[in-house]
């Protein structure tokens, strides 16, 4: 239960972090908060031959709002940071509500945005609330930088759309229409464990009370977010109902979402739990929706 | 053996600086390099809170940090705690009263934790209490006493600051 040997390098500004990628690439690997990272170099499942720690930069430690309103929230922001800061709460409540369920404060303490991020466990909350707020993110390499949509970067368990050679510097977070309202809901066997199902689910409302948008993602429902746009479209253009509510969980926890099952829950349990989440999380987001609708 | 890195940290308010492998884990380090064996170290994978830690104030599983990266940082272990060898902090104190530990391993860690907890929210509902340490396990109390001891802390510091 130790890691082998490793060179390690604090590189003290990221474009010195970047160099060292694109010298070493598949061979490194970036050290974020490290909570997923050295527990995998503990039971020796990961063995890079070299890591690039970035606890030293702190450019990546931001956040902030861009002139058009989205937030901007640097990679090595920390989850204890992101819980508690007051333009998180406003702007992304989704995300807000989402942190306390991100494992222990120990860990989110030390855990990043970037590194679960990058990370992608499909067991992970951050992933998915990345992928119901339309997320974008930044990834940066010695030749240059691209924006990749949340919906684009996962790419299955544990899998990204990052190149060896980059590095997740940025999130981007555009805000919720007006009208919006928004949840977030898993169930653990534990607080702070990982959950058996979870869900990130907004609405947009007219004034009519009339559905114009809504996204429902699922985590641990799939080997990454599953996004189910069958079951969100079934919500447009409808008001509030028990029966559009329904139809919309029937969908996306029988024909949606493929949860493979372990040891603490069969898959038809998972599939239950997604059905029961839905209902609860989209009858709140419909009462969020409502108060926030302009009359 | 790998390169060495120098290691230059403060613990329970002590400068010390060593020689260290990258891929010492701060928990060996803490308990090898530098002799302070209160700290536990149990899973070794984050799970288990034993070797919970204060780092700049906070607390975090000195499991899943490198020694290398507590370089420039400020530490407390649970031997940090108390002001004296025949004095206990007042959280140490309200355990033993209340009886909140039996074997003791877990003890270190979820002292650490709590420390802060208590700091921030000097009076805890049972709900946070048990939200507070479900990041730490205990396989001999069933909590029970534990969460007696934490609130029994919580009216010793509300004494404490009359």
């Amino acid at each position: 239960m130790k890691p082998p040997a490793f060179e390690y390098h604090a590189p003290d500004s990221l474009d010195a972090a970047l160099e060292l990628m694109a010298q070493h690439g598949a061979d490194a690997k970036v050290l974020a908060g490290g909570q997923s990272l050295v527990p995998a170099m503990n039971f020796r499942v990961a063995q890079p031959a070299l890591l690039v720690d970035l606890n030293g930069l702190a450019e990546l430690d931001t956040i902030r709002q861009s002139d058009d309103g989205e937030l901007r929230i640097g990679a090595m922001t920390r989850q204890r940071r992101l819980e508690r800061d007051p333009l998180v709460a406003q702007f992304a409540p989704l995300l807000h509500e989402a942190m306390p369920h991100v494992a222990h404060p120990q860990i989110r303490n030390r855990g990043t945005l970037g590194g679960s991020l990058a990370h992608a466990d499909p067991a992970a909350e951050l992933p998915v609330v990345t992928v119901a707020l339309g997320a974008r993110f930044r990834a940066q390499s010695a030749n240059g930088q691209r924006w990749i949509a949340a919906g684009q970067f996962f790419h299955g368990l544990f899998t990204t759309d990052l190149t060896p050679e980059e590095i997740l510097v940025e999130v981007a977070q555009p805000a919720l229409a007006p009208g919006s309202g928004w949840s977030f809901m898993e169930v653990a066997r534990r607080h702070g464990d990982y959950a058996l199902m979870g869900i990130a689910a907004w609405v947009t409302l007219d004034e009519r009370g009339i559905c114009q948008q809504a996204r429902l993602v699922y985590l641990n429902a799939g080997d990454g977010p599953v996004d189910a746009r069958q079951a969100a479209q079934m919500l447009i253009g409808q008001r509030q109902s028990i029966k559009a509510i329904e139809a919309a969980a029937a969908m996306a926890s029988e024909n949606e979402i493929a949860p493979a099952g372990n040891v603490h829950a069969s898959a038809a349990y998972q599939r239950h739990l997604a059905r029961v989440l839905t209902r609860r999380a989209l009858k709140q987001a419909y009462e969020r929706a409502r108060v926030n609708t302009p009359h | 053996m790998g390169t060495l890195h120098k290691v230059s940290l403060t613990v329970n308010g002590k400068q010390y600086e060593r020689q260290t492998e990258a891929r010492t884990l701060l928990s060996d380090f803490l308990r090898h390099d530098l002799g302070l064996t209160g700290t536990h170290v149990g899973c070794e994978h984050g799970v288990c809170g034993a070797c919970t830690i204060l780092f700049d104030a906070q607390p975090i599983r000195s499991c899943l940090t490198l020694a290398v990266q507590a370089n420039g940082h400020t530490i407390t272990t649970v031997e940090g705690l108390a002001h004296s060898q025949s004095e206990l902090h007042p959280l140490q104190q309200a355990f033993w009263e209340a009886h909140g530990l039996q074997c003791g391993f877990c003890t270190p860690g979820i002292l650490m934790t709590l420390v802060p907890f208590l700091e921030e929210n000097p009076h805890p509902s049972e709900t946070e209490i048990r939200e507070a340490i479900s990041g730490n396990l205990c396989r001999c109390t069933g909590y029970q006493h534990i969460v007696d001891a934490v609130k029994l802390a919580a009216e010793k510091y509300a004494k404490r600051d009359a």
